[in-house]
């Protein structure tokens, strides 16, 4: 994009900052048309699932609805709590909102499509997303009240277990693709299945991996079946309490964003990003990045699925899980990927 | 230029978040200042080229230890008076502390630039190869000539880590509202319920 406002009559400067702050609209501004569609079609898949009709009232079909909720929380007042810490209370769904942004800098959405391309593009992504837990966190502290503190602690908690798991995940995927860059990662998917299916989901070693990785996704997103943080039978809206107006809908729509976030990960991981399911010439005539989103989209709507099917683990369940199942299971697959990749790739011991 | 200029916004925000941890009155803000000085350190290391020490920095320290920090602080009710009026008698021993890192310092610099260190020299020989990634220049040097090390490293953490498992488990007795989980996922509702049709106004025995 640099050399097309180079070509415009700027200095390299000039054309590399306005491409820069373009790529960064361009990027961002979907990606919050996309948060509040995909809050209309999570409550639609719960809906259809509970045999109701969801949404139906604003707009054809109801596709209005989010708006019509962010022009409401738009309108309201803030509410800060007397006794809470003023200044913390207001950074915290800044920091949620935007460490939710930022991650999206090194998605590729096609090849060469994308804002940041940096060689350390997947641990930049998993630095990013081990930082939601201080929005979480710090919002449970500064407002100053018991159910907020008891959704904070959990989620501190919760989101590290899990990280350990999807960080030996993560390696197994990149010993594999023999890089941190995003577009290698993919690269290294094409054909990879028998010659003709892109992804390694279609690889036996990697395949149990992919359900870990879902599994630890949701976790990490604080979805159903492990929402604690936000247990409204327990702790009535978690960290979330004592929020109202912007504040409330910043923590919102970071927590969608994030959750797209994980399932472009987990599109780009295991099902080949912006490849098409299949090595196949005809295939390719579609665009990189309809692939990519169709892959998003098709696991939002299995987190919706979830959440629309299953009920919430106990907290001793969800750490037992981390703990007790993933953490031994990923460390083992490490182990394993590790040794098969040294005898087959690398020539046995050296 | 913008080089200068992030590098200078860089250095500034490392040593002014570095004050405010000291200053701040509440020990929480003192760890968010923590946090924002970590992530400045991390800039400065994606400025001089070591981007993998970078998101390293970030993960490890901003990502796991800071929030176990956080989590700590969160939890202790520190009297903050009692907290500042240690500050004149603990003023000798942090400043002894201090100067021995910028002795330390000038040291590891003045051993670096006479050559001392095989590492990397100024004139750049012996540095890592150019054109390696970061991740591959680390590996191949930490796999290889420092792989004894690095197991040290590594036995270290986890005997620590094994200690801290064996103190916290230490003298607590057997342990309470333990769950057994295959009992749990044994259990079908047929031994869990059953079904009574109570005569009128008798109630059952449970």
């Amino acid at each position: 994009m640099t050399e097309f406002f180079q070509s415009l009559g700027m200095t390299y400067e000039w054309a590399w900052f306005v491409a820069t702050i373009a790529g960064i609209l361009l990027i961002a501004l979907p990606l919050m048309l996309a948060v509040a569609m995909i809050i209309y079609v999570d409550r639609k898949v719960w809906a259809a699932i509970n045999l109701r009709r969801g949404p139906n009232v604003v707009g054809p079909f109801g596709l209005l609805q989010s708006f019509a909720d962010g022009l409401k929380v738009f309108l309201q007042e803030t509410i800060i709590p007397s006794a809470a810490n003023k200044g913390l209370f207001l950074i915290a769904p800044i920091i949620t909102f935007t460490v939710a942004l930022i991650a999206w800098a090194v998605i590729p959405f096609n090849s060469g499509a994308v804002l940041a391309d940096i060689n350390v593009g997947l641990l930049y992504i998993f630095a990013v997303s081990s930082l939601g837990v201080y929005g979480v966190v710090i919002s449970g502290w500064a407002s100053n009240s018991k159910y907020p503190f008891f959704s904070s602690m959990r989620a501190a908690a919760q989101m590290i277990s899990y990280e350990v798991s999807i960080g030996f995940i993560i390696v197994c995927v990149v010993l594999w693709a023999d890089s941190f860059h995003l577009n290698t990662i993919i690269e290294a998917q094409r054909g990879h299945g028998l010659g003709f299916i892109n992804g390694f989901i279609a690889n036996p070693l990697l395949f149990p991996l992919f359900f870990m990785f879902f599994i630890s996704a949701l976790a990490e997103t604080q979805r159903v079946p492990f929402d604690l943080t936000e247990a409204e039978s327990e702790l009535v809206a978690g960290y979330q309490t004592e929020y109202s107006s912007m504040s409330f809908a910043l923590f919102w729509l970071g927590e969608y964003a994030n959750i797209l976030l994980m399932c472009a990960l987990t599109a780009i991981l295991f099902f080949g990003g912006w490849l098409p399911p299949f090595d196949w010439e005809p295939l390719y005539l579609v665009p990189g990045f309809v692939w990519f989103f169709l892959k998003i989209f098709f696991f939002f709507f299995c987190f919706s699925w979830v959440m629309a099917t299953v009920p919430r683990y106990r907290y001793d369940q969800l750490m037992r899980l981390g703990w007790k199942v993933f953490l031994p299971l990923s460390l083992l697959f490490v182990a394993v990927i590790s040794g098969w990749l040294m005898f087959t790739r690398y020539g046995g011991v050296a | 230029m913008i080089h200068t200029i992030a590098f200078y916004l860089f250095a500034a925000m490392v040593i002014a978040s570095a004050m405010m941890v000291i200053f701040a009155r509440n020990p929480v803000h003192s760890v968010m200042w923590l946090i924002l000085s970590f992530f400045n350190a991390a800039g400065l290391m994606v400025l001089v080229g070591a981007e993998f020490i970078a998101m390293l920095l970030v993960i490890v320290y901003v990502g796991a230890v800071a929030v176990l920090f956080l989590f700590v602080v969160m939890m202790l009710d520190i009297d903050y008076a009692e907290m500042r009026a240690g500050f004149m008698r603990n003023m000798p021993l942090g400043l002894l502390i201090a100067l021995i890192l910028l002795a330390e310092i000038v040291l590891g610099i003045g051993a670096y630039r006479t050559g001392a260190i095989e590492l990397g020299t100024p004139d750049g020989t012996g540095a890592a190869p150019l054109g390696a990634s970061n991740i591959e220049a680390i590996g191949s040097l930490m796999f290889t000539r420092y792989v004894f090390l690095f197991e040290a490293a590594g036995i270290i953490l986890l005997v620590a880590m094994i200690g801290a498992i064996v103190l916290t488990h230490l003298g607590s007795g057997p342990a309470r509202g333990q769950q057994n989980v295959s009992r749990q996922n044994r259990r079908r509702p047929e031994e869990a319920t059953r079904n009574v049709t109570p005569e009128i106004g008798k109630g059952i025995e449970l």
